[in-house]
């Protein structure tokens, strides 16, 4: 569920053909934002409705619990999964990640019938849809999972951290296969919290597909975006023997904290710890970095995103000739918070599957602090067909925290 | 008002909360909304909002007490919709 795509099949033509889900909202500006514009999921209800029972057509109103859901659904079909009313699978769990989730639009309602002393006209839904496992918990009130069932919040690594920690539950043989994703509301409410830390573009609001230019050298900020991704992770005995596709195996993966020592603080990473979380993700693998087709980085359009090449190439150890392709989705999506490495980490399947990398978008030059590092032609400008066997991802997040995966093509036989 | 009509309405009023559909077609005044038509215990303030919302009446907690199947509650919005 991206903000320029709905469902995987609609996700991969958006990312070939690099379609915008920026645009201008209105009551953003009657509200003062310096950010104008925003990202989120065009969800209609014939959408829904592919998915939906008419209870949370109508009734689930919460976006990060209605993307959740939606994502989450069309995984599950997506591996020729099912389900039913009257049956428990102990065998299947899920890591449903949230960031802000009391924090979408939608709760406006609720806070205002409280503020105004009518909170008995709230109904049973307002917790529900407020709490922090909101959106594992109506998934789950349909999919009928009956092993672990956890919703992580990790800020901006919370999808990649999602996927690591249903892969760390099957290595341990826990359970058979783990639904894994993430998810970010919207609105007012976050966007005009992240406006007021002056970490938004301010200077698009005219021309709102322009506004997140990761690498470019005229970059002020991410665009705040909503969404969510989702997949399953199964163990390959359980997948094969039930002739699942399967589009990739995850080779290794880290999360770790940067301790707000060594510059890493609220808003910023520390490096060594940066590096430490790629390379171990790496070591994990027993990749070398020769083998990186692809880095899927995090790139939020910030300041910070010279930087994050600068890690990405001690991390590997390479030359500057050696350093692999690299890009993200957000000049198309934004950054869309905790909902980010879900969206990337599906998009980085969909290149693995397709054999393509997206453009990186919006850049009329890239930042030349980056070009010292690495050439000019590891930065695609617009999608490219290439074979991918071997991804790394990495996402960073407040709270100094950081989560990088290795990700290998699954190849049949 | 008609107790014919409330029951219609109140019907659908409820659908959204019963998991199973198929019941509805043959609802009786004797159906236990928790018991028989399998609503979640949860649901019940949100149907009681439903109907103050539908009817414009306000329906204290005690009477929500009293409202078990569809002959009482239909009951207590008749009464409710008199006292207006």
């Amino acid at each position: 569920m991206a903000p320029n795509a709905l469902g995987a099949a609609d996700f991969e033509v958006a990312l070939k053909e690099g379609r915008s889900g920026i645009r201008f909202f209105e009551e953003s500006q009657s509200l003062n934002f310096r950010c104008q514009i925003a990202a989120r999921p065009l969800i209609t209800d014939a959408y829904k409705a592919r998915y939906f029972d008419d209870y949370y057509q109508n009734k689930l109103e919460n976006k990060a619990i209605i993307y959740a859901c939606l994502a989450g659904f069309e995984a599950w079909e997506n591996a020729g999964l099912s389900y039913s009313n009257d049956q428990i699978d102990f065998d299947s769990g899920m890591v449903i990640g949230s960031g802000a989730l009391g924090m979408d639009s939608t709760t406006a309602d609720i806070w205002s019938k409280i503020i105004s002393g009518n909170n008995k006209r709230l109904g049973s839904r307002a917790i529900p849809q407020c709490m922090s496992s909101g959106a594992a918990a109506y998934l789950n009130k349909i999919l009928g999972l009956g092993n672990r069932v956890l919703s992580n919040s990790s800020a901006c690594i919370t999808g990649t951290e999602s996927v690591l920690l249903g892969y760390e539950h099957l290595k341990l043989g826990k359970a058979k296969r783990m639904l894994c994703g993430s998810t970010e509301g919207d609105g007012i409410f976050i966007w005009g919290a992240f406006d007021a830390m002056r970490i938004l573009t301010s200077d698009s609001n005219e021309d709102p597909t322009n506004g997140s230019r990761p690498m470019c050298n005229s970059r002020l900020g991410f665009i705040p975006g909503s969404g969510s991704g989702a997949m399953v992770l199964e163990t390959l005995e359980s997948a094969q023997s039930r002739g699942a596709k399967i589009y990739a195996e995850i080779l290794g993966a880290d999360v770790n904290s940067g301790g707000f020592r060594d510059g890493g603080s609220m808003t910023a990473p520390n490096s060594n710890a940066v590096i430490h979380c790629m390379k171990n993700s790496l070591h994990q693998a027993k990749v070398s970095s020769d083998e990186i087709d692809l880095i899927s980085g995090h790139l939020t359009g910030t300041k910070g995103d010279s930087t994050e090449i600068k890690n990405w190439k001690k991390a590997l150890g390479c030359t500057q000739d050696q350093f692999p392709l690299i890009n993200t989705a957000k000049s198309m999506i934004g950054h869309c918070i905790a909902g980010a490495g879900s969206i990337e980490l599906v998009a980085t399947l969909i290149q693995m599957e397709k054999s393509f990398v997206h453009g990186n978008y919006n850049i009329k030059e890239v930042d030349p602090d980056i070009t010292a590092e690495i050439p000019l032609d590891r930065i695609p400008m617009k999608t490219v067909d290439k074979e991918i066997n071997t991804a790394i991802k990495a996402n960073f997040a407040f709270g100094d925290l950081n989560c990088s995966i290795v990700l290998r093509k699954w190849q049949d036989g | 008002m008609d107790k014919n009509k409330i029951q219609e309405e109140l019907k659908n009023i409820i659908a959204i909360y019963v998991p199973e559909k198929e019941i509805l077609d043959n609802l009786t005044l004797e159906h236990d909304l928790i018991n028989d038509l399998k609503i979640n215990s949860a649901h019940i303030v949100d149907i009681v909002l439903d109907v103050e919302e539908k009817y414009d009446i306000m329906i204290e907690d005690d009477v929500i007490m009293q409202m078990g199947t569809i002959g009482q509650a239909i009951d207590v919005i008749h009464g409710k919709v008199q006292e207006k």
